[in-house]
Protein backbone atom coordinates (compact mmCIF):
# COMPACT_ATOMS: atom_id res chain seq x y z
CA UNK A 1 0.00 0.00 0.00
CA UNK A 2 1.21 3.11 -0.83
CA UNK A 3 0.34 6.75 -0.16
CA UNK A 4 0.99 9.60 -3.06
CA UNK A 5 4.21 12.18 -2.51
CA UNK A 6 4.76 15.05 -4.62
CA UNK A 7 8.43 16.12 -5.57
CA UNK A 8 9.04 19.54 -6.93
CA UNK A 9 12.49 20.49 -8.44
CA UNK A 10 13.71 24.16 -7.03
CA UNK A 11 16.50 26.21 -7.35
CA UNK A 12 18.93 26.72 -4.36
CA UNK A 13 18.28 30.16 -3.84
CA UNK A 14 16.60 32.47 -1.36
CA UNK A 15 12.85 32.83 -1.63
CA UNK A 16 11.96 29.47 -3.69
CA UNK A 17 10.54 27.35 -0.71
CA UNK A 18 8.80 30.55 -0.12
CA UNK A 19 7.53 30.86 -3.29
CA UNK A 20 6.02 27.77 -3.10
CA UNK A 21 4.30 27.28 -0.03
CA UNK A 22 2.72 30.45 -1.38
CA UNK A 23 1.38 28.90 -4.03
CA UNK A 24 0.20 25.72 -1.65
CA UNK A 25 -1.48 28.20 0.70
CA UNK A 26 -3.34 30.56 -2.04
CA UNK A 27 -4.91 27.15 -2.61
CA UNK A 28 -5.47 26.03 0.58
CA UNK A 29 -3.59 23.07 0.37
CA UNK A 30 -2.68 21.05 3.98
CA UNK A 31 0.70 20.08 4.02
CA UNK A 32 1.07 16.63 6.22
CA UNK A 33 4.88 16.35 5.95
CA UNK A 34 7.65 17.49 4.19
CA UNK A 35 11.12 16.96 3.34
CA UNK A 36 13.92 19.08 1.44
CA UNK A 37 17.16 17.27 -0.29
CA UNK A 38 19.35 19.53 -1.80
CA UNK A 39 22.73 19.67 -3.79
CA UNK A 40 24.70 22.79 -4.38
CA UNK A 41 22.45 23.97 -7.07
CA UNK A 42 19.19 23.16 -6.60
CA UNK A 43 16.87 20.48 -4.43
CA UNK A 44 13.80 18.04 -4.37
CA UNK A 45 11.20 19.30 -2.21
CA UNK A 46 8.94 15.98 -1.27
CA UNK A 47 5.43 16.67 0.32
CA UNK A 48 2.24 14.78 1.44
CA UNK A 49 -0.83 16.77 1.44
CA UNK A 50 -4.08 16.69 1.75
CA UNK A 51 -5.01 16.40 -2.50
CA UNK A 52 -2.36 15.26 -4.87
CA UNK A 53 -3.87 15.50 -7.77
CA UNK A 54 -4.85 18.59 -7.48
CA UNK A 55 -1.74 20.29 -5.97
CA UNK A 56 -0.13 18.80 -8.93
CA UNK A 57 -2.24 20.27 -11.10
CA UNK A 58 -1.60 23.73 -9.25
CA UNK A 59 2.13 23.25 -9.22
CA UNK A 60 2.46 22.28 -13.24
CA UNK A 61 0.24 25.19 -13.77
CA UNK A 62 2.46 27.74 -11.80
CA UNK A 63 5.69 26.39 -13.62
CA UNK A 64 7.02 23.98 -11.57
CA UNK A 65 8.36 20.81 -12.40
CA UNK A 66 7.01 18.46 -10.18
CA UNK A 67 6.28 14.69 -10.66
CA UNK A 68 4.03 12.46 -8.40
CA UNK A 69 5.67 8.93 -6.48
CA UNK A 70 4.24 6.35 -4.84
CA UNK A 71 5.77 6.17 -0.99
CA UNK A 72 5.32 3.64 1.77
CA UNK A 73 4.02 5.56 4.81
CA UNK A 74 4.61 2.96 7.85
CA UNK A 75 3.15 3.78 11.50
CA UNK A 76 5.74 3.90 14.14
CA UNK A 77 4.71 2.50 17.18
CA UNK A 78 5.04 5.59 19.46
CA UNK A 79 7.97 3.39 22.31
CA UNK A 80 11.26 3.17 22.05
CA UNK A 81 12.65 0.67 19.61
CA UNK A 82 9.78 1.57 17.63
CA UNK A 83 11.53 2.53 14.59
CA UNK A 84 14.02 -0.42 14.80
CA UNK A 85 11.12 -3.01 15.30
CA UNK A 86 10.37 -1.30 11.57
CA UNK A 87 13.55 -1.15 9.96
CA UNK A 88 14.54 -4.69 11.71
CA UNK A 89 11.69 -6.46 8.63
CA UNK A 90 12.60 -4.24 6.14
CA UNK A 91 16.25 -5.10 6.55
CA UNK A 92 15.26 -8.68 6.39
CA UNK A 93 13.49 -8.49 3.64
CA UNK A 94 16.87 -7.16 2.17
CA UNK A 95 14.87 -3.83 1.04
CA UNK A 96 16.86 -0.65 0.31
CA UNK A 97 16.10 2.45 1.15
CA UNK A 98 16.54 5.23 -1.31
CA UNK A 99 15.48 7.99 1.29
CA UNK A 100 13.25 8.37 4.00
CA UNK A 101 11.45 10.71 6.51
CA UNK A 102 9.40 11.12 9.74
CA UNK A 103 6.53 13.04 10.94
CA UNK A 104 3.95 13.31 13.50
CA UNK A 105 0.41 12.20 12.57
CA UNK A 106 -2.47 14.53 14.03
CA UNK A 107 -3.67 12.06 16.70
CA UNK A 108 -1.90 11.61 19.72
CA UNK A 109 0.42 8.87 19.53
CA UNK A 110 0.37 8.20 15.49
CA UNK A 111 4.22 8.60 14.11
CA UNK A 112 4.85 7.91 10.72
CA UNK A 113 7.96 7.50 8.43
CA UNK A 114 7.88 7.66 4.80
CA UNK A 115 10.03 5.59 2.86
CA UNK A 116 10.79 5.08 -0.66
CA UNK A 117 11.80 1.50 -1.79
CA UNK A 118 11.58 0.07 -4.90
CA UNK A 119 8.56 -2.31 -4.40
CA UNK A 120 6.23 -0.87 -2.31
CA UNK A 121 3.82 -4.23 -2.39
CA UNK A 122 6.94 -6.50 -1.32
CA UNK A 123 7.80 -4.09 1.78
CA UNK A 124 4.28 -3.57 2.43
CA UNK A 125 3.72 -7.43 2.70
CA UNK A 126 6.84 -7.90 4.68
CA UNK A 127 5.70 -5.45 7.14
CA UNK A 128 2.06 -6.73 7.70
CA UNK A 129 3.27 -10.01 7.78
CA UNK A 130 5.14 -8.90 11.65
CA UNK A 131 2.36 -6.95 12.30
CA UNK A 132 3.47 -3.42 11.57
CA UNK A 133 1.00 -1.20 9.93
CA UNK A 134 1.21 0.49 6.82
CA UNK A 135 -1.08 3.88 5.94
CA UNK A 136 -3.87 3.36 3.13
CA UNK A 137 -3.89 5.28 0.46
CA UNK A 138 -5.93 7.97 1.38
CA UNK A 139 -5.39 7.87 5.08
CA UNK A 140 -2.98 10.62 5.23
CA UNK A 141 -4.70 12.85 3.03
CA UNK A 142 -7.54 12.63 5.25
CA UNK A 143 -5.90 13.26 8.68
CA UNK B 1 34.97 -0.56 -56.83
CA UNK B 2 33.60 2.83 -56.27
CA UNK B 3 29.62 3.01 -57.54
CA UNK B 4 28.06 5.84 -58.76
CA UNK B 5 24.44 6.59 -59.22
CA UNK B 6 24.73 9.25 -62.53
CA UNK B 7 28.83 8.47 -63.06
CA UNK B 8 29.41 11.30 -66.29
CA UNK B 9 28.45 13.86 -63.88
CA UNK B 10 29.69 12.54 -60.46
CA UNK B 11 32.97 12.31 -62.14
CA UNK B 12 33.15 14.97 -64.91
CA UNK B 13 36.04 16.83 -65.46
CA UNK B 14 36.23 20.16 -63.40
CA UNK B 15 36.48 22.08 -66.85
CA UNK B 16 33.67 20.51 -68.16
CA UNK B 17 31.39 20.50 -64.93
CA UNK B 18 31.94 24.44 -65.07
CA UNK B 19 31.39 25.30 -68.25
CA UNK B 20 27.99 23.25 -67.59
CA UNK B 21 27.46 25.28 -64.57
CA UNK B 22 28.00 28.72 -66.97
CA UNK B 23 25.48 27.80 -69.39
CA UNK B 24 23.00 26.64 -66.34
CA UNK B 25 23.44 30.11 -64.55
CA UNK B 26 23.16 32.07 -66.95
CA UNK B 27 19.56 30.51 -67.63
CA UNK B 28 18.24 30.44 -64.16
CA UNK B 29 19.54 34.13 -63.68
CA UNK B 30 17.42 35.08 -67.00
CA UNK B 31 14.35 32.56 -65.35
CA UNK B 32 14.76 34.41 -62.03
CA UNK B 33 14.85 37.63 -63.31
CA UNK B 34 11.16 36.91 -65.59
CA UNK B 35 9.28 35.54 -62.78
CA UNK B 36 10.53 36.12 -59.59
CA UNK B 37 10.28 40.35 -59.64
CA UNK B 38 11.35 40.21 -55.78
CA UNK B 39 14.76 39.17 -56.68
CA UNK B 40 14.40 41.36 -59.95
CA UNK B 41 13.95 44.50 -57.64
CA UNK B 42 16.57 43.56 -55.94
CA UNK B 43 19.14 43.20 -58.88
CA UNK B 44 18.16 46.67 -60.44
CA UNK B 45 18.70 48.44 -56.74
CA UNK B 46 22.24 46.85 -57.89
CA UNK B 47 22.50 47.77 -61.23
CA UNK B 48 22.27 44.34 -62.76
CA UNK B 49 20.63 43.30 -65.06
CA UNK B 50 20.54 39.08 -66.83
CA UNK B 51 23.46 40.59 -69.47
CA UNK B 52 26.00 40.54 -66.57
CA UNK B 53 25.91 37.27 -65.56
CA UNK B 54 27.86 35.76 -68.32
CA UNK B 55 28.99 32.74 -66.13
CA UNK B 56 30.13 31.51 -62.38
CA UNK B 57 33.02 34.11 -62.73
CA UNK B 58 30.14 36.81 -62.75
CA UNK B 59 28.60 35.32 -60.18
CA UNK B 60 29.69 37.45 -57.16
CA UNK B 61 28.11 40.48 -58.87
CA UNK B 62 24.56 38.78 -57.89
CA UNK B 63 22.67 40.41 -54.41
CA UNK B 64 22.22 37.81 -51.85
CA UNK B 65 18.82 36.41 -50.40
CA UNK B 66 19.03 35.69 -46.89
CA UNK B 67 16.87 34.77 -44.56
CA UNK B 68 15.13 37.80 -44.18
CA UNK B 69 14.14 37.80 -47.58
CA UNK B 70 12.71 34.72 -47.44
CA UNK B 71 10.28 35.94 -44.55
CA UNK B 72 9.95 39.11 -46.30
CA UNK B 73 8.54 36.71 -49.74
CA UNK B 74 6.58 34.46 -47.38
CA UNK B 75 5.04 32.76 -49.09
CA UNK B 76 4.90 32.93 -52.83
CA UNK B 77 7.48 35.88 -53.76
CA UNK B 78 10.15 34.00 -54.47
CA UNK B 79 8.64 31.47 -56.73
CA UNK B 80 9.87 31.04 -60.27
CA UNK B 81 6.66 28.82 -61.34
CA UNK B 82 2.97 29.30 -61.00
CA UNK B 83 1.39 27.69 -58.00
CA UNK B 84 -0.41 25.42 -60.98
CA UNK B 85 2.76 24.16 -61.77
CA UNK B 86 3.83 23.31 -58.27
CA UNK B 87 3.38 19.52 -56.75
CA UNK B 88 4.64 19.88 -53.66
CA UNK B 89 5.96 21.50 -50.47
CA UNK B 90 8.16 20.81 -47.91
CA UNK B 91 9.31 23.42 -44.91
CA UNK B 92 10.98 24.16 -42.01
CA UNK B 93 9.93 24.00 -38.02
CA UNK B 94 10.36 27.52 -38.02
CA UNK B 95 12.71 27.28 -35.10
CA UNK B 96 14.50 30.56 -36.20
CA UNK B 97 11.73 32.43 -36.67
CA UNK B 98 9.29 32.41 -39.56
CA UNK B 99 8.99 28.40 -41.56
CA UNK B 100 10.31 28.53 -45.28
CA UNK B 101 7.84 27.36 -47.22
CA UNK B 102 9.54 25.56 -50.35
CA UNK B 103 7.88 24.72 -53.62
CA UNK B 104 8.59 22.12 -55.89
CA UNK B 105 7.56 21.07 -59.66
CA UNK B 106 7.80 17.79 -60.96
CA UNK B 107 11.07 18.74 -62.24
CA UNK B 108 12.45 19.89 -58.98
CA UNK B 109 11.37 16.58 -57.10
CA UNK B 110 12.88 14.68 -59.88
CA UNK B 111 16.40 16.23 -59.46
CA UNK B 112 16.25 16.41 -56.01
CA UNK B 113 15.82 12.59 -55.93
CA UNK B 114 18.67 11.92 -58.37
CA UNK B 115 21.26 13.70 -55.34
CA UNK B 116 19.38 11.44 -52.53
CA UNK B 117 20.10 8.78 -54.91
CA UNK B 118 23.66 9.60 -55.53
CA UNK B 119 24.42 9.71 -51.72
CA UNK B 120 23.20 6.00 -51.31
CA UNK B 121 24.83 4.49 -54.02
CA UNK B 122 27.67 6.56 -52.71
CA UNK B 123 27.27 4.01 -49.49
CA UNK B 124 27.36 0.91 -51.54
CA UNK B 125 23.22 1.07 -52.50
CA UNK B 126 22.54 -0.86 -55.23
CA UNK B 127 18.81 -2.61 -55.94
CA UNK B 128 19.97 -5.48 -53.49
CA UNK B 129 19.66 -3.53 -50.51
CA UNK B 130 16.82 -2.42 -48.23
CA UNK B 131 16.77 1.07 -46.93
CA UNK B 132 14.99 1.90 -43.87
CA UNK B 133 14.23 5.42 -43.84
CA UNK B 134 13.90 6.37 -40.12
CA UNK B 135 14.05 10.21 -40.94
CA UNK B 136 10.92 11.99 -40.40
CA UNK B 137 7.91 11.88 -43.17
CA UNK B 138 5.85 14.81 -44.01
CA UNK B 139 6.69 18.73 -44.11
CA UNK B 140 10.32 17.72 -42.76
CA UNK B 141 12.46 17.21 -46.34
CA UNK B 142 14.24 14.52 -44.57
CA UNK B 143 11.58 11.07 -45.26
CA UNK B 144 10.73 12.02 -48.36
CA UNK B 145 13.72 13.07 -49.93
CA UNK B 146 15.64 10.13 -48.67
CA UNK B 147 12.92 7.66 -49.47
CA UNK B 148 12.52 9.43 -53.34
CA UNK B 149 16.39 8.42 -53.66
CA UNK B 150 16.40 4.86 -52.70
CA UNK B 151 13.29 4.16 -55.37
CA UNK B 152 15.67 5.74 -58.05
CA UNK B 153 18.48 3.48 -56.75
CA UNK B 154 16.02 0.59 -56.50
CA UNK B 155 16.13 -0.40 -52.70
CA UNK B 156 13.53 -2.01 -51.38
CA UNK B 157 12.76 1.09 -49.12
CA UNK B 158 11.13 0.82 -45.69
CA UNK B 159 9.43 4.06 -45.17
CA UNK B 160 9.40 3.69 -40.91
CA UNK B 161 9.67 7.14 -40.68
CA UNK B 162 10.72 8.60 -37.24
CA UNK B 163 10.04 7.23 -33.97
CA UNK B 164 8.56 4.04 -32.52
CA UNK B 165 12.12 2.56 -32.05
CA UNK B 166 11.30 -0.87 -30.58
CA UNK B 167 9.59 -1.22 -34.29
CA UNK B 168 12.42 -0.06 -35.82
CA UNK B 169 14.81 -2.46 -34.56
CA UNK B 170 12.25 -4.85 -35.42
CA UNK B 171 12.16 -4.06 -39.11
CA UNK B 172 15.96 -3.87 -38.95
CA UNK B 173 15.96 -7.23 -38.05
CA UNK B 174 12.92 -8.67 -39.65
CA UNK B 175 13.44 -7.55 -43.10
CA UNK B 176 17.00 -6.99 -43.18
CA UNK B 177 17.69 -3.74 -43.55
CA UNK B 178 21.08 -2.97 -44.98
CA UNK B 179 21.01 0.65 -45.16
CA UNK B 180 19.42 3.16 -42.52
CA UNK B 181 18.81 6.80 -42.40
CA UNK B 182 17.42 8.67 -40.03
CA UNK B 183 19.44 12.18 -37.74
CA UNK B 184 22.89 11.12 -36.17
CA UNK B 185 21.08 11.62 -32.79
CA UNK B 186 18.51 8.98 -33.49
CA UNK B 187 20.72 6.12 -34.73
CA UNK B 188 22.92 7.00 -31.43
CA UNK B 189 19.60 6.31 -29.69
CA UNK B 190 18.74 3.14 -31.94
CA UNK B 191 22.31 1.38 -31.20
CA UNK B 192 21.49 2.22 -27.08
CA UNK B 193 18.30 0.76 -27.25
CA UNK B 194 19.56 -1.87 -29.04
CA UNK B 195 22.17 -2.91 -26.28
CA UNK B 196 18.98 -2.88 -23.77
CA UNK B 197 17.37 -4.72 -25.81
CA UNK B 198 20.07 -7.86 -25.58
CA UNK B 199 21.08 -7.18 -29.16
CA UNK B 200 25.06 -6.09 -30.64
CA UNK B 201 25.73 -5.08 -34.13
CA UNK B 202 26.40 -8.69 -34.99
CA UNK B 203 22.62 -9.39 -35.00
CA UNK B 204 21.57 -6.86 -37.47
CA UNK B 205 22.51 -6.95 -41.26
CA UNK B 206 22.83 -3.31 -41.45
CA UNK B 207 26.25 -2.01 -43.56
CA UNK B 208 25.92 1.94 -43.82
CA UNK B 209 23.64 4.46 -42.70
CA UNK B 210 23.38 7.96 -43.95
CA UNK B 211 22.61 10.41 -41.23
CA UNK B 212 22.13 14.32 -41.14
CA UNK B 213 19.96 17.06 -40.59
CA UNK B 214 22.08 18.23 -37.33
CA UNK B 215 25.54 18.86 -36.29
CA UNK B 216 27.69 15.77 -34.95
CA UNK B 217 30.73 15.34 -34.02
CA UNK B 218 33.73 12.93 -35.26
CA UNK B 219 33.70 10.97 -31.98
CA UNK B 220 29.54 10.85 -32.32
CA UNK B 221 30.65 8.94 -35.91
CA UNK B 222 32.75 6.97 -34.10
CA UNK B 223 30.38 5.53 -31.46
CA UNK B 224 27.57 5.25 -33.77
CA UNK B 225 29.93 2.88 -36.14
CA UNK B 226 31.23 0.82 -32.97
CA UNK B 227 27.67 0.11 -31.98
CA UNK B 228 25.70 -0.80 -35.05
CA UNK B 229 28.52 -2.27 -36.98
CA UNK B 230 28.55 0.08 -39.59
CA UNK B 231 29.66 2.67 -41.66
CA UNK B 232 28.17 6.28 -41.13
CA UNK B 233 28.02 8.88 -43.82
CA UNK B 234 27.02 12.53 -43.67
CA UNK B 235 24.52 14.22 -45.48
CA UNK B 236 23.91 18.03 -46.15
CA UNK B 237 20.79 19.46 -47.07
CA UNK B 238 17.86 22.78 -46.27
CA UNK B 239 14.85 22.77 -47.08
CA UNK B 240 15.37 26.26 -49.00
CA UNK B 241 17.58 24.49 -51.86
CA UNK B 242 15.81 21.31 -51.97
CA UNK B 243 16.09 19.40 -48.60
CA UNK B 244 18.98 16.26 -47.92
CA UNK B 245 21.45 15.70 -51.14
CA UNK B 246 22.81 19.26 -51.83
CA UNK B 247 26.19 17.18 -50.77
CA UNK B 248 26.68 13.85 -49.37
CA UNK B 249 29.40 11.80 -48.33
CA UNK B 250 31.93 9.12 -50.46
CA UNK B 251 33.28 6.39 -49.04
CA UNK B 252 36.49 8.27 -48.53
CA UNK B 253 34.23 10.02 -45.03
CA UNK B 254 36.19 13.35 -45.35
CA UNK B 255 33.55 15.68 -46.53
CA UNK B 256 30.72 15.78 -48.74
CA UNK B 257 30.91 16.22 -52.45
CA UNK B 258 28.44 19.13 -53.27
CA UNK B 259 26.19 17.98 -56.34
CA UNK B 260 27.98 20.98 -58.55
CA UNK B 261 25.72 20.50 -61.77
CA UNK B 262 22.68 21.93 -58.99
CA UNK B 263 24.77 23.37 -57.10
CA UNK B 264 27.15 26.75 -56.99
CA UNK B 265 29.18 26.82 -53.65
CA UNK B 266 30.82 30.10 -52.44
CA UNK B 267 32.79 31.38 -49.20
CA UNK B 268 31.95 34.44 -48.08
CA UNK B 269 33.12 37.12 -45.42
CA UNK B 270 30.22 37.02 -43.40
CA UNK B 271 30.67 40.59 -41.94
CA UNK B 272 31.46 41.96 -45.65
CA UNK B 273 29.88 39.31 -48.32
CA UNK B 274 33.06 39.58 -49.77
CA UNK B 275 34.04 36.34 -51.77
CA UNK B 276 36.92 34.77 -50.16
CA UNK B 277 39.96 32.56 -52.02
CA UNK B 278 39.82 28.93 -52.06
CA UNK B 279 40.37 27.14 -49.39
CA UNK B 280 38.94 29.50 -46.86
CA UNK B 281 36.98 29.51 -43.82
CA UNK B 282 33.71 31.54 -44.22
CA UNK B 283 30.29 31.73 -44.72
CA UNK B 284 28.88 29.40 -47.10
CA UNK B 285 26.45 30.28 -50.19
CA UNK B 286 24.64 28.35 -52.55
CA UNK B 287 23.08 29.18 -55.81
CA UNK B 288 20.57 26.80 -57.54
CA UNK B 289 21.11 26.53 -61.23
CA UNK B 290 18.56 23.80 -61.79
CA UNK B 291 15.09 24.14 -59.49
CA UNK B 292 12.44 25.85 -61.01
CA UNK B 293 9.83 26.18 -58.70
CA UNK B 294 12.04 28.36 -55.99
CA UNK B 295 15.10 29.14 -57.76
CA UNK B 296 17.32 30.69 -55.06
CA UNK B 297 20.30 32.93 -56.14
CA UNK B 298 23.38 33.33 -53.76
CA UNK B 299 21.35 32.00 -50.60
CA UNK B 300 22.96 32.63 -47.39
CA UNK B 301 23.18 29.61 -45.39
CA UNK B 302 24.57 31.54 -42.31
CA UNK B 303 26.62 28.04 -41.62
CA UNK B 304 30.45 28.62 -41.52
CA UNK B 305 32.42 25.99 -43.54
CA UNK B 306 35.49 25.13 -45.74
CA UNK B 307 35.23 23.49 -49.23
CA UNK B 308 38.19 21.48 -50.07
CA UNK B 309 38.78 21.21 -54.01
CA UNK B 310 41.72 18.33 -53.63
CA UNK B 311 41.14 15.09 -56.38
CA UNK B 312 38.84 13.15 -53.95
CA UNK B 313 39.95 9.00 -54.01
CA UNK B 314 36.67 7.79 -54.44
CA UNK B 315 36.89 9.45 -58.44
CA UNK B 316 34.02 11.86 -57.93
CA UNK B 317 35.00 15.37 -59.35
CA UNK B 318 32.51 17.83 -57.22
CA UNK B 319 33.87 20.00 -54.27
CA UNK B 320 33.58 18.69 -50.81
CA UNK B 321 32.25 20.84 -48.00
CA UNK B 322 33.43 19.88 -44.59
CA UNK B 323 30.52 19.39 -41.64
CA UNK B 324 29.49 22.91 -40.83
CA UNK B 325 31.36 24.38 -37.92
CA UNK B 326 28.53 26.37 -36.86
CA UNK B 327 26.79 29.40 -37.73
CA UNK B 328 27.82 32.98 -38.70
CA UNK B 329 25.64 34.63 -36.15
CA UNK B 330 26.73 33.59 -33.11
CA UNK B 331 30.24 32.20 -32.75
CA UNK B 332 32.19 32.32 -29.79
CA UNK B 333 35.97 31.65 -29.03
CA UNK B 334 36.12 30.30 -26.08
CA UNK B 335 40.15 29.20 -24.22
CA UNK B 336 41.15 29.10 -28.18
CA UNK B 337 38.39 27.30 -29.20
CA UNK B 338 34.95 28.10 -31.38
CA UNK B 339 32.07 27.16 -29.95
CA UNK B 340 28.77 27.81 -31.74
CA UNK B 341 25.66 27.45 -29.95
CA UNK B 342 24.04 25.37 -32.31
CA UNK B 343 26.35 22.63 -31.33
CA UNK B 344 25.34 22.86 -27.61
CA UNK B 345 21.61 22.93 -28.56
CA UNK B 346 22.26 19.37 -30.80
CA UNK B 347 24.11 17.84 -27.30
CA UNK B 348 20.70 19.48 -25.55
CA UNK B 349 18.82 17.38 -27.69
CA UNK B 350 20.45 14.48 -27.92
CA UNK B 351 20.55 14.17 -24.36
CA UNK B 352 16.55 14.51 -23.64
CA UNK B 353 16.67 18.33 -22.52
CA UNK B 354 14.55 21.11 -23.74
CA UNK B 355 16.46 23.28 -26.01
CA UNK B 356 16.05 26.23 -23.32
CA UNK B 357 19.34 26.99 -22.34
CA UNK B 358 21.66 29.87 -21.44
CA UNK B 359 25.54 29.94 -22.21
CA UNK B 360 27.57 32.41 -19.89
CA UNK B 361 31.27 32.87 -20.40
CA UNK B 362 33.19 34.43 -18.03
CA UNK B 363 36.53 34.74 -17.60
CA UNK B 364 38.27 33.87 -14.23
CA UNK B 365 41.89 34.03 -13.21
CA UNK B 366 42.81 34.32 -17.32
CA UNK B 367 40.89 31.50 -18.00
CA UNK B 368 37.72 31.38 -20.31
CA UNK B 369 34.69 29.71 -18.05
CA UNK B 370 32.15 28.65 -19.81
CA UNK B 371 28.32 27.73 -17.76
CA UNK B 372 25.51 26.76 -19.91
CA UNK B 373 22.43 26.71 -18.02
CA UNK B 374 19.27 23.89 -18.52
CA UNK B 375 15.82 24.65 -17.91
CA UNK B 376 14.55 21.35 -16.27
CA UNK B 377 11.76 19.51 -18.05
CA UNK B 378 9.02 17.37 -16.79
CA UNK B 379 10.54 14.85 -18.91
CA UNK B 380 13.98 14.94 -17.25
CA UNK B 381 12.84 15.90 -13.59
CA UNK B 382 12.61 12.80 -11.50
CA UNK B 383 12.30 12.45 -7.82
CA UNK B 384 15.97 10.69 -7.19
CA UNK B 385 18.78 13.00 -6.73
CA UNK B 386 21.10 10.75 -8.03
CA UNK B 387 19.60 10.04 -11.40
CA UNK B 388 19.04 13.41 -11.90
CA UNK B 389 23.40 14.17 -10.56
CA UNK B 390 23.48 11.30 -13.24
CA UNK B 391 21.59 12.74 -16.14
CA UNK B 392 23.67 16.28 -14.77
CA UNK B 393 27.18 14.20 -15.56
CA UNK B 394 26.24 12.33 -18.88
CA UNK B 395 25.34 16.25 -20.40
CA UNK B 396 28.62 17.39 -19.28
CA UNK B 397 30.75 14.91 -21.30
CA UNK B 398 28.60 15.59 -23.87
CA UNK B 399 29.51 18.76 -23.75
CA UNK B 400 33.08 18.22 -23.38
CA UNK B 401 32.85 15.18 -26.62
CA UNK B 402 31.14 18.05 -28.92
CA UNK B 403 32.83 20.96 -28.37
CA UNK B 404 36.16 19.62 -26.82
CA UNK B 405 35.45 21.63 -23.90
CA UNK B 406 34.96 21.41 -20.09
CA UNK B 407 31.34 23.29 -19.19
CA UNK B 408 29.64 23.42 -16.43
CA UNK B 409 25.83 22.62 -16.36
CA UNK B 410 23.73 24.00 -14.04
CA UNK B 411 20.12 22.93 -13.76
CA UNK B 412 17.75 25.85 -13.17
CA UNK B 413 13.64 26.44 -12.76
CA UNK B 414 11.48 26.58 -15.86
CA UNK B 415 10.74 29.16 -17.69
CA UNK B 416 13.81 31.12 -15.52
CA UNK B 417 15.50 31.69 -19.05
CA UNK B 418 14.21 34.85 -20.44
CA UNK B 419 12.71 34.66 -23.57
CA UNK B 420 12.75 37.78 -25.74
CA UNK B 421 10.32 38.43 -29.04
CA UNK B 422 12.16 35.98 -31.94
CA UNK B 423 15.38 35.50 -30.76
CA UNK B 424 16.31 34.47 -26.90
CA UNK B 425 18.73 35.93 -24.96
CA UNK B 426 21.20 32.53 -25.45
CA UNK B 427 24.56 34.28 -24.73
CA UNK B 428 25.98 36.52 -21.90
CA UNK B 429 29.15 36.85 -22.07
CA UNK B 430 31.02 38.60 -19.25
CA UNK B 431 34.47 38.68 -19.91
CA UNK B 432 36.21 41.82 -20.19
CA UNK B 433 38.99 41.50 -23.15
Amino acid sequence: MSVKQISVFLENKPGELNALTQVLASHHIDMRAMSLSETNEFGIARIIVDRPLDTATVLKDAGYVCTVTSVLAVAIPNVPGGLNQVLNVLSEANINLEYGYAFLGGKKDSAYMVFRVANNSTATAALREKGIRVAEPGELEGM
Amino acid sequence: MERYYQPEIETMPRDQLRALQDERLVKQVKHVWDNVPYYRAKMEAKGITPDDIKGVADLHKLPFVTKADLRDAYPYGLMGKPLSECVRIQSTSGTTGKRVVAFYTQHDIDLWEDCCARAITAVGGTKEDVCQVSYGYGLFTGGPGLNGGSHKVGCLTIPTSSGNTERQIGFIKDLSSTILCCTPSYAAYLGESMKEMGMGPDDIPLKAGIFGAEAWSEEMRQDIQKTLGIKAYDIYGLTELSGPGVSFECSAQNGMHINEDHFIAEIIDPETGEVLPEGSKGELVFTSITKEAFPLLRYRTRDICQLNYEPCPCGRTHVKMCKPMGRSDDMLIIRGVNVFPSQIETVLLNHGYAANYQIIVDRVKNTDTLEVRVEMTSEMFTDNLGEIDKRQKDLVAGLRSMLGLAAKVTLVAPKSIVRSEGKAVRIIDKRKI
